[in-house]
């Protein structure tokens, strides 16, 4: 496992190209499902105004 | 033809795009995963050292796929791009705005991991070779094409525009390549190669190529759930948006 | 109602861009004065080293002007659009692609000729050997139009947009760094006593390449941003 780890000597380099490979998955995998959270709160909170606007109004 | 141009006005309208890459999204995303984790290991335990750069190497694992996940985006972003500008089909020119930031991350990934590489093989973090100083220019292609469509209100002309720019792009990209090269050897430069002149062995090869089937599942998931956002933001006025907002709403509270 | 013809519109076309730098001639000059500033900045960074500023003179050189070019791109389509004249433009009876490319030729008549005029007081105040001085002024005279139509293709996407300045230089600078390779690099060459043609071949093909195709992707481009 220690020998695994130390990847013959490169372990900082090996495994900083890694963490930066996992990290910007993970930065692509977030980034749209916030937006789309955003997005949707958004229009939920459009939808309940204009909800409000036509009750008032009639 | 006739049935092909009606699946791909069906799988085009907004709401049947929104559904099916929903269904979709998990699954590909899943997948992506599992190849990707069992590539990995193959890559990680399984492959053996190399005999000149012992463990380092291991790096190509990412390195590669990343590298050509950045021109494979490039070229998928300027193929819908080409369609969005002739013949101005919407979700084109949402699958090309959306597969633009997930580019941009690849072509990021591939110099970071280039540069981390470089450093114990050549003893230098950059050197001025025609395959980094294009990708740099990719780079920056995809960081102008994103600029453009943010910096246009009008979202569909947005799109229009900076697809437009992609298409310019993709005539520019070759000649730098070109032009590096030739610059390259009147400054007689360092050659370096990526991949030396000895083939790679099928004992590294397979888990290359698992890393770049992974790559490319993830970047057609990441992408479709990016469009998705964007179908919901775009057609954020019409009824079937109404009906998924309240499903969701109500879920939610 | 009838329209005069194609080279009539032409020649007003580029007699009004002539008129008008005319008329403000002192900012005309602006981008020549760029440039000479950036070049002057060179020594004073670097050192006053005769040696080591002839090793990198060519390269200053191109680097100013490319940088002024860019800055002076800005004003290609910006106060026609604001004015309106680019839609009267767009909408004209004659095929676009041709007004534009006269609108491009005037815009490398008033802002890169007074560069190129400028650049052998450039190279003089980097100690450039005399004997490159024709082929710089041989590359910038090719290179220049290639900048000024590559950069007009930018400039029509970001027409509409009221600050441009940053985003144009992004997009831009890539479509840029062939041309700055070749012919700086050509004269390198010859600095270094290589033979110089090829590259600058390479350059006038290109040039003849943008020249047909440019103004079509200009009006194309333009198309899209006005509409």
């Amino acid at each position: 496992m220690n020998d695994f780890l130390a990847m013959g000597g490169y372990a900082t380099y090996v495994w900083s190209s890694y963490a930066i490979f996992v990290a910007g998955l993970l930065i692509d995998y977030l980034a749209p499902r916030w937006r789309n959270r955003r997005i949707i709160t958004e229009l939920h909170g459009r939808l309940a105004r204009q909800k409000k606007k036509t009750e008032t109004a009639t | 033809m006739n049935t092909l141009s009606l699946w791909f006005h069906k799988f085009g309208s907004p709401p049947t795009f929104y559904r099916l890459s929903r269904l979709l999204c998990p699954w590909l995303f899943a997948a992506a995963c599992l190849i990707g984790a069992v590539g990995l290991y193959a890559g990680l335990v399984l492959a053996p050292a190399d005999y000149q750069q012992s463990d380092a190497y291991r790096i190509i694992f990412i390195h590669v796929p990343c590298a050509w996940m950045s021109l494979f985006a490039y070229i998928f972003m300027a193929a819908n791009a080409f369609i969005a500008v002739v013949w101005r089909i919407k979700i084109s020119e949402i699958l090309a705005m959306a597969s633009a930031p997930v580019g941009a991350m690849f072509t990021a990934v591939t110099l970071l991991t280039g540069a981390i590489w470089g450093k114990p093989m050549w003893g230098t973090w950059w050197t001025w070779d025609a395959r980094l100083t294009s990708e740099l220019v990719l780079l920056f292609l995809y960081l102008g094409v994103i600029g453009l469509f943010s910096a246009i209100e009008d979202r569909r002309q947005a799109a229009r525009a900076a697809g437009f720019l992609a298409l310019i792009g993709i005539v520019n990209v070759p000649i730098v390549h070109f032009s590096v090269n030739w610059w390259n050897t009147l400054h007689q430069g360092s050659t370096v190669r990526l991949l030396g002149p000895s083939r790679i062995d099928a004992s590294m090869l397979w888990p290359l190529l698992l890393m770049a089937l992974a790559t490319h599942i993830w970047f057609f998931a990441s992408v479709l759930a990016r469009s998705r956002s964007s179908v919901l933001e775009q057609e954020s006025g019409k009824e079937w948006v109404r009906e998924i907002v309240q499903a969701q709403g109500v879920r939610r509270e | 109602m009838r329209y005069g013809t194609l080279g009539s519109a032409c020649a007003a076309l580029i007699r009004r861009d002539l008129l008008l730098t005319w008329r403000r001639r002192g900012d005309a000059l602006n981008p020549a004065l760029f440039a000479l500033m950036v070049v002057a900045l060179f020594p004073l960074a670097l050192g006053p080293e005769p040696n080591q500023l002839m090793q990198i003179a060519a390269g200053i050189v191109f680097v100013a002007i490319l940088l002024a070019s860019l800055l002076a791109l800005d004003a290609l389509f910006r106060s026609d659009y604001e004015d309106g004249t680019l839609e009267q433009i767009v909408l004209s009876p004659h095929p676009l692609p041709v007004l534009l490319a006269c609108r491009i030729g005037a815009h490398w008549l008033t802002t890169a000729v007074p560069l190129i005029l400028v650049a052998p007081l450039l190279a003089e105040m980097l100690h450039l050997p005399r004997a490159v001085l024709p082929v710089l002024m041989l590359a910038l005279a090719v290179a220049t139009p290639l900048l000024s139509l590559l950069g007009a293709v930018c400039v029509a996407l970001t027409v509409g947009m009221r600050r441009s300045g940053m985003l144009l230089a992004l997009l831009v600078l890539p479509l840029y760094v062939p041309v700055l390779i070749f012919a700086a690099g050509a004269c390198n060459a010859a600095q270094a006593g290589l033979p110089f043609l090829a590259p600058l071949l390479l350059l006038g093909a290109g040039l003849a390449l943008a020249l047909v195709l440019v103004p079509l992707a200009c009006a194309a481009a333009l198309r899209i941003s006005i509409s």
